[in-house]
């Protein structure tokens, strides 16, 4: 017999145990969705045991059903607010009337010429020209995020550096926010000097680089802690669901 | 004892007295406070938004001199005509004054009008502003500076793009983790299991997308080579196109034409988390033996890597997103940490194009350095001996790192 089939029977042997004994199972949920939502997370859960057949089962159901989702989505979130409506606003009076009485903007055929320039992919004579649409999607965003890049990590982080090294408050040294500021300064440009890749790392500048990736690894530390600690609450919630929604033992 | 009676007696009732007309006096004066009416703000100044595209129209205004006695905001009312019904298009909290309205006709003259309110909701209405159009503008003086430093940087990757063309070398250090590429390849060649390149969750708008799948490129070419199955699962339909394209030219860049086939590069899903157990049942089902996670991740990231581990892949990940970085490094065996992912797609590729890039970043980062280095000292001269020179002189380097609200 398969280990997970045994598993399966050991896991319904407990429930069952625990519905006889009358352990707090009575007010267990009676919603046929709680269920349905019960056994599938038990189903995704079960891949931390072994790959089996549960798992693939709601491996793929959820891959299915999130696809036809994000493609409904992307119809009524995208294509018919951001193209259809605009191009031809009466065919919307329906779903969006705020719309549907605006004129329309015929600016908006490039976008579809666009689009389905992109569909030419599937097109087995001119694959190529889906690469034009492809170039503009390419090219356009760069330079959008080059500005964006720019604005927020490069000047934004630049101002924030521009503090002083040493603290005087109220007339005297302050010892800690010196500190911090001697940290900060430090940090930042060693941190710069390890992502300098035209020079080798080698001497002072080499010295440099590796306390730049120390604090990296330090930073990285603390971020691994604080997010340990947030996927523990994403169990929590989990655990609640199982244990409370659907079999009634939290209160 | 009778005359510390009397004077007890005395005091009590003069403090009694006091209490009383002093209470008196307050409530006076409260009601008075009351009775007086709320005066409005004035001086109310209506004028295009500058530096932008046109829509928008700024209103200040002076505060209502009854700020203090319980104004609890500015209601901003306009109208196209100065005689005309006046309608509501905002609120800016107490002690606010200043109102973007970013609802305008560039055509239309607006007149705008700020109300004071309360918190009896007594109202208080200012003077009409001046007339006032909104119109786009060529240039956004505000961001003269980012201009210029921007300037200089793409200016020094134009220039380093051209010495590479040249054929001139350009020098770029090692980066640990790219020596393991064609060693990762190389072993699940020798295996005879498949290679999975996932290429992040984000679409090509993102900028580590677009290094995954130059990445992607390079790694294909070489697998091309070695005839070993490659496996990219994507998340996003654009990146999928995309990846086919560059897995598709460097097939036949590396003369392996034959050898292509689309089902390398298939689309799973937008769904996050179903993305990632879609994947998680490829790793364990195809149980390839090098596993590339390059590009943006979230919180996909450590369990996708710990099930690579489990099933004993050579790992390489490399993403710029600081968050999952320390997932990567607990469990890939080589990172690309932030920048050194957009590095890797110019030093494996070795395009003058992109080497010309990486150089001109360079000339970015010591822009920052220097700036960052002048800039502390600056601000330390200043702190230390409070001379209004050094002073003076760390505003003007805050002000060319600074970006104007207006």
């Amino acid at each position: 017999m398969r280990k997970d089939l045994v598993w399966l029977f050991a896991g319904i042997l407990f429930f069952g145990l625990l519905y006889l004994l009358n352990w707090g199972v009575k007010a267990i949920s009676t919603d046929l969705l709680v269920w349905i939502g019960a056994f599938l997370t038990l189903a995704i859960l079960s891949f931390l045991y072994q790959d089996n057949a549960f798992y693939k089962f709601a491996e793929h159901l959820f891959v299915g059903v999130s696809a036809a989702y994000w493609m409904c989505m992307g119809f009524w979130n995208t294509l018919v607010p951001n193209l259809i409506a605009k191009l031809h606003p009466p065919i919307v009076k329906g779903v969006l009337p705020a719309i549907a009485e605006k004129p329309p903007e015929y600016w908006y055929i490039i976008p579809a010429a666009l689009g389905i320039m992109f569909l030419m992919r599937l097109s087995p004579k001119a694959p190529w020209i889906s690469r034009w649409a492809l170039a503009f999607i390419v090219g356009t965003t760069t330079g959008l995020n080059l500005v964006r890049y720019l604005r927020s990590d490069f000047l934004g982080q630049i101002k924030s550096t521009l503090i002083p090294v040493i603290v005087v408050e109220n007339g005297s040294l302050s010892v800690g926010g010196s500190f911090s500021n001697i940290v900060i300064v430090v940090g930042v440009l060693c941190g710069l000097i390890y992502f300098f890749f035209s020079k080798e790392h080698k001497g002072l500048f080499g010295v440099a680089s590796r306390v730049g990736i120390y604090i990296l690894m330090i930073t990285f530390g603390a971020s691994f802690g604080y997010t340990v600690m947030a996927r523990i609450s994403l169990l929590v919630g989990r655990m609640r669901f199982l244990l409370g929604d659907w079999m009634g033992l939290l209160q | 004892m009778k005359a510390f009676s009397y004077s007890f007696t005395f005091y009590c009732l003069l403090g009694l007295i006091l209490l009383a007309t002093t209470d008196g006096l307050a409530q006076v004066e409260s009601s008075d406070s009351l009775l007086s009416p709320l005066l409005p703000p004035s001086e109310v100044i209506a004028e295009d938004h500058p530096g932008d595209a046109g829509a928008a129209i700024i209103v200040r205004w002076k505060l209502s001199p009854d700020e203090d006695r319980g104004v609890t905001g500015y209601e901003i009312v306009r109208s196209t005509s100065p005689t005309g019904e006046f309608s509501s298009i905002g609120f800016a909290a107490a002690g606010s004054n200043r109102y973007v309205d970013a609802n305008t006709e560039d055509s239309l003259t607006y007149y705008y009008k700020v109300l004071a309110i309360d918190v009896d909701k007594n109202v208080s209405e200012s003077e009409l502003s001046p007339p006032a159009r909104s119109s786009p503008q060529w240039f956004n003086f505000h961001l003269l500076n980012l201009l210029i430093i921007g300037g200089l940087i793409c200016g020094a990757v134009i220039y380093f793009i051209a010495h590479a063309k040249k054929g001139k070398k350009l020098f770029l250090r090692k980066i640990a983790g790219l020596e393991a590429v064609d060693e990762a390849i190389g072993r699940a060649t020798e295996m005879g299991r498949p290679i999975l390149f996932i290429p992040g969750i984000l679409d090509m708008d993102d900028v580590q997308t677009i290094a995954a799948i130059t990445i992607l490129g390079r790694v294909a070419k070489t697998i091309a080579q070695y005839d070993t199955k490659l496996n990219v699962p994507t998340s996003r339909s654009i990146v999928m196109s995309t990846a086919m394209e560059t897995v598709k030219e460097a097939y036949i860049s590396a003369g392996r034409a034959d050898a292509y086939s689309d089902d390398f590069v298939h689309y799973v899903t937008d769904e996050q988390f179903g993305y990632v157990a879609a994947v998680n049942g490829i790793m364990v089902r195809e149980r390839p033996a090098t596993c590339f996670y390059i590009g943006a991740f979230f919180a996909e990231s450590l369990i996708m890597a710990e099930t690579g581990n489990a099933i004993g892949a050579i790992q390489i990940a490399g993403t710029a997103m600081p968050a999952q970085l320390p997932f990567f490094v607990a469990a890939c065996d080589y990172t690309l940490i932030g920048e050194e992912l957009f590095a890797a797609s110019a030093y494996l590729s070795g395009e003058p194009k992109q080497l010309g890039s990486l150089k001109g970043q360079d000339v970015g980062k010591i822009i920052a350095m220097s700036a960052i280095v002048i800039g502390a000292l600056l601000e330390t001269f200043f702190a230390i001996s409070g001379s209004s020179f050094f002073g003076s002189l760390a505003e003007l380097v805050h002000k060319l790192f600074s970006i104007v609200a207006s």
